[in-house]
């Protein structure tokens, strides 16, 4: 189990390569990629920034809930950081078991848990060039 | 009065012009300490939808500060 974060182009191969294998039945990923629009806005690119310390303490904290709430073998989670262009992979989420119930119901909570709680943000640069960190309000 | 570090990141960081400052305060608690924070910088997100970290580790908003502490401030999350 291992939950990073990354400041280089996530390998999802690699990281497959790395989940349990041979006892496992079933292997369920997620990938979170940038798209070019946010209500209603155009967006050319996406900065996101963590606080990396916490951001893998509560990271891990998330796989290890994942693996006692589900019949899991392994987890795996990593978040690049940095500018990204649209298309590129944001978020990588992979999960093994014996059976497909659990690694579904399991990639599901990592991911809706991370969005909700690891401290990592998210700033839109909209073709028109203003910018805007997404869920913050302005004023 | 107590001397602690605070930290910002992302709309707070830019909000405030700074990545850090050292402060003496009179908050007791991290929700004090806030409060006093936004009103000096203007954050403008309610408190519910932030968190707060103290010397990394997340703590809740009414936890005691202590001299020296690092208050670590994180206005609402968006990963994914």
């Amino acid at each position: 189990m291992s939950f990073k974060i990354t400041v280089v182009p996530i390998d999802a191969d690699a990281r497959k390569r790395e989940l349990t294998q041979g006892t496992t039945g079933a292997c369920v990923t997620f990938e979170g990629w940038v798209r070019n629009h946010n209500e209603g806005e155009s967006v050319q690119a996406l900065e996101y920034e963590a606080h990396v310390p916490v951001a893998e303490k509560e990271g891990a904290k998330i796989l290890a809930e994942a693996k006692a709430k589900f019949a899991i073998e392994d987890a795996i989670c990593e978040h690049r950081i940095g500018k990204l262009a649209i298309g590129d992979c944001a978020v990588w989420v992979g999960v093994t078991a014996a059976h497909r119930g659990a690694a579904f119901d399991a990639c599901r909570y990592i991911i809706d848990e991370t969005k909700a709680r690891v401290p990592i943000w998210k700033k839109e640069h909209y073709t028109s060039g203003v910018t805007g960190w997404v869920n913050c309000a302005t004023r | 009065m107590i001397a602690v570090t605070a930290r910002y990141f992302a709309a707070f960081r830019e909000r405030a012009g700074r990545d850090r400052e050292e402060l003496t305060t009179a908050a007791r608690t991290a929700a004090e300490l806030y409060g006093e924070l936004a009103s000096r910088h203007g954050f403008a997100d309610s408190m519910t939808r932030c968190k707060v970290a103290i010397n990394d580790e997340l703590a809740s908003w009414d936890v005691e500060l202590t001299a020296g502490d690092e208050v670590l401030f994180f206005p609402p999350v968006a990963g994914g």
